[in-house]
């Protein structure tokens, strides 16, 4: 199996360590990874926005970088289904490359049939259901089988685990102050399982929560999904 | 201050209006846990969505031939059929019978439509005074506010707020529990009951087989409106029609569990049409007024179809983390939260209302919730592209997203733009550049290496070169 690391420009430039870990555990698996370098970004911000013709043409370009691989392998539920799900409504048909492009967890839950990914990491963690994976991958368990065999790892669940953290791409800097409200609500229901960690598949939703955590000055850390299955 | 801007106010300061987002979070909590409930009473409420979205998908597909159904089975149970193309001709149209019938007073069940054609202000210019009978709408009135959520009209309002309504307009105590404002209302609209002479409706399904209006309401104020007043005027939308009365035993129950949570509401009525010789009660006349107002729009586009699948239930507006932290008001529109997003652009005009599309985080939830399955999120995206093709967005945003395309469409410029970024951020200009976000939010701590800068040092085995590789783990690589 061919596979194509597919690491959206933001965790490229602001969260790489995410993609290292992404990459940490796939050697664990022993599986073989390739990084195709001509990979920017995959058009979302300008989908969302309506701008489809220059979303188009990243599409294309995405096509055109991954092409051959059985396997593209993305730690972002948003930019995943960005590829599977919209770009055949943009390119006029799903193709290989579309349909061969899968979220973390999912790569290694349905696709690879492993859940255990010999990690430990000894802390009280919540997880927050970013809504792409969510609602447009469907992914609401896998993240959770992984995390249940995490050494160490006790998963409390928040009240609000599949309400939206406010983030939205350009809404979260269009109506700032909706987005940051949402973000609060998303906030207080972390506060109230106690954890020390939240965890999610989507560093954008991670941006948004550990900015506002942050800013607040509240303890609780953000972590992402690949970076927990990465620690030892 | 045009809409849109008028929108980005309101929408901030309610969004800081920490007294709101209590009372919405306490009233959409309990509606929560009785939906919940509700659709635990279902064999298959998945399978039930399904079911009712394709009754509604033949329906709307072949909408003139029920709507001519309809039309003969009204007439040949003795109503009249009146067809509005918009809310003028509508209003004309209740002016016209009013006119002709001397009506003074109007007492109207609730209505989102006549509330789209700004009935009310119409009627009262008029000389005729409308009284809205459902106790929300009649909060409402009182108030002098257009209601707030399309099945809760004053969600906005705690009973505390309510209690001081009516001390000031009845002199109740400003404490009464709200069995004593309940009757004090009650006391007040049975007078208008018995003394109006035409009743306003509007219907929650048209049934085309039997030319039969169906009604739910959870006072009885619905089939005191028809049954009391000389005549009975109903207005709907074109797309209220369902094709048979025996789809009602799946439609009512679907569109009262997504509304309250109810298996059905307290009174679910059936009108059909005029008093007939040997009834009791009952209008002397029946009119339907079918109202198009920019519907067949939507009919023309079969993108956008399924918007017309809409049974106005506000499943969709309780679920949305936007709607509930702006509140129904913020959208300036009859219809609000994520189907009046959808709905209000093409409706009334994208040049004006365009904004609301954008008005969302797109998480989807709303799609999720509708009983009858309309792709609301992706519409909220439609309606963006179509508005960006319509060129209605800022230039300055349409040639960022030009420059940034140029960016990306390299990976050279890609890289080159991503240092500057990080630079810039590291050199603390993410405050004047990221403002909006920076108000409220930290931003990150941007790292001095990208992803593929790590890459490229990694051991020569997972160089970034396309082709088959192996790694540096000293394991042999996994074939499955």
């Amino acid at each position: 199996m061919r596979v194509g690391l597919f690491i959206p420009c933001f965790i490229d430039q602001l969260y790489p360590e995410v993609g290292k870990a992404m990459v940490t555990v796939l050697r664990r698996l022993n599986i073989t990874a390739e990084f195709p370098a001509e990979q920017t970004c995959c058009g979302q911000p300008a989908f969302n926005t309506g701008y489809w013709p220059e979303a188009r043409e990243l599409a294309q370009r995405y096509l055109k970088v991954f092409a051959g691989y059985d396997a593209i392998v993305c730690p972002s539920g948003s930019c995943t289904s960005m590829v599977r799900n919209n770009y055949p409504q943009l390119l006029g048909a799903a193709t290989p490359v579309t349909a061969n492009t899968f979220e973390f967890s999912e790569f290694l839950v349905k696709k690879l049939g492993v859940t255990d990914v010999g990690a430990r990491f000894p802390a009280k963690v919540t997880y927050h259901d970013s809504c792409h994976s969510l609602r447009e991958l469907r992914l609401k368990d896998e993240p959770r089988q992984l995390l249940r065999h995490v050494h160490g790892l006790e998963l409390i669940e928040m009240d609000q685990a599949e309400t939206c953290c406010g983030f939205g791409g350009t809404f979260s800097v269009k109506l700032p102050l909706v987005s940051f409200a949402m973000d609060e609500v998303k906030i207080e229901s972390i506060q109230r399982t106690g954890a020390e960690y939240v965890i999610s598949a989507d560093s954008s939703c991670l941006m948004q929560i550990g900015g506002g955590l942050r800013r607040k000055k509240f303890p609780i850390k953000t972590i992402s999904l690949a970076e927990v299955l990465a620690a030892q | 201050m045009n809409t849109a801007q008028q929108f980005s106010h309101a929408a901030a300061a309610k969004a800081a209006d920490l007294r709101h987002r209590a009372i919405i979070q306490k009233n959409i909590s309990s509606y929560d846990s009785g939906v919940a409930r509700g659709k635990d009473k279902f064999a298959d409420w998945q399978n039930a969505r399904s079911r009712v979205a394709a009754i509604k998908w033949d329906t709307i597909n072949h909408l003139d031939r029920y709507l001519e159904e309809f039309e003969r089975n009204v007439l040949a149970n003795g109503g009249h059929v009146h067809w509005a193309e918009d809310a003028e001709q509508a209003r004309q149209i209740v002016l016209t019978l009013a006119r002709q019938h001397g009506v003074r007073k109007v007492v109207k069940a609730k209505s989102m439509t006549t509330e789209e054609i700004h009935l009310n202000p119409a009627l009262e210019a008029a000389g005729i005074q409308p009284v809205e009978t459902d106790l929300g709408e009649y909060i409402c009135q009182l108030r002098g506010e257009p209601p707030y959520h399309i099945v809760t009209p004053v969600m906005h309002l705690s009973k505390a707020d309510i209690g001081k309504l009516f001390h000031e307009r009845f002199g109740t105590p400003p404490d009464a529990p709200a069995e004593e404002l309940t009757m004090v209302a009650r006391r007040q609209l049975r007078q208008d009951f018995l003394t109006a002479d035409m009743g306003i409706t509007g219907a929650n399904f048209l049934i085309a087989d039997t030319g039969m209006i169906a009604l739910t309401t959870n006072e009885g104020n619905g089939r005191l409106s028809v049954s009391l007043p000389r005549i009975h005027v109903v207005i709907a939308g074109i797309e209220k029609l369902i094709p048979r009365l025996s789809d009602l035993g799946l439609f009512w129950p679907v569109l009262c569990t997504s509304g309250t949570g109810q298996a059905l509401t307290s009174y679910s009525t059936l009108v059909g049409g005029p008093r007939r010789d040997g009834e009791p009660d009952g209008p002397a006349e029946f009119h339907v007024i079918l109202l198009d107002n920019g519907r067949t729009k939507l009919l023309a586009n079969p993108e956008m179809r399924d918007v017309l699948h809409c049974i106005r239930c506000g499943a969709c507006l309780n679920t949305c983390p936007v709607y509930k932290t702006i509140g129904g008001h913020t959208y300036a529109t009859t219809y609000q939260g994520p189907i009046g997003s959808v709905l209000t652009p093409r409706l009334r005009g994208a040049e004006e209302w365009s904004h609301l599309s954008f008005a969302s985080s797109l998480c989807g939830s709303c799609t999720d919730v509708c009983p009858v399955r309309i792709d609301l999120h992706h519409h909220l995206l439609h309606n963006r592209r179509d508005a960006i093709a319509g060129k209605l967005d800022h230039p300055l945003q349409r040639l960022a997203f030009k420059l940034w395309l140029w960016v990306l469409q390299s990976p050279a410029r890609y890289v080159c733009a991503g240092k500057l970024a990080r630079l810039g951020m590291r050199l603390g200009l993410g405050n004047s550049f990221a403002k909006p976000w920076t108000a409220t939010r930290d931003l990150p701590e941007p790292p001095r290496q990208s992803f593929r800068d790590w890459w490229r040092h990694q051991p020569s085995p997972m160089s970034t070169d396309s082709g088959p590789k192996t790694q540096d783990s000293g394991l042999p690589p996994h074939h499955p």
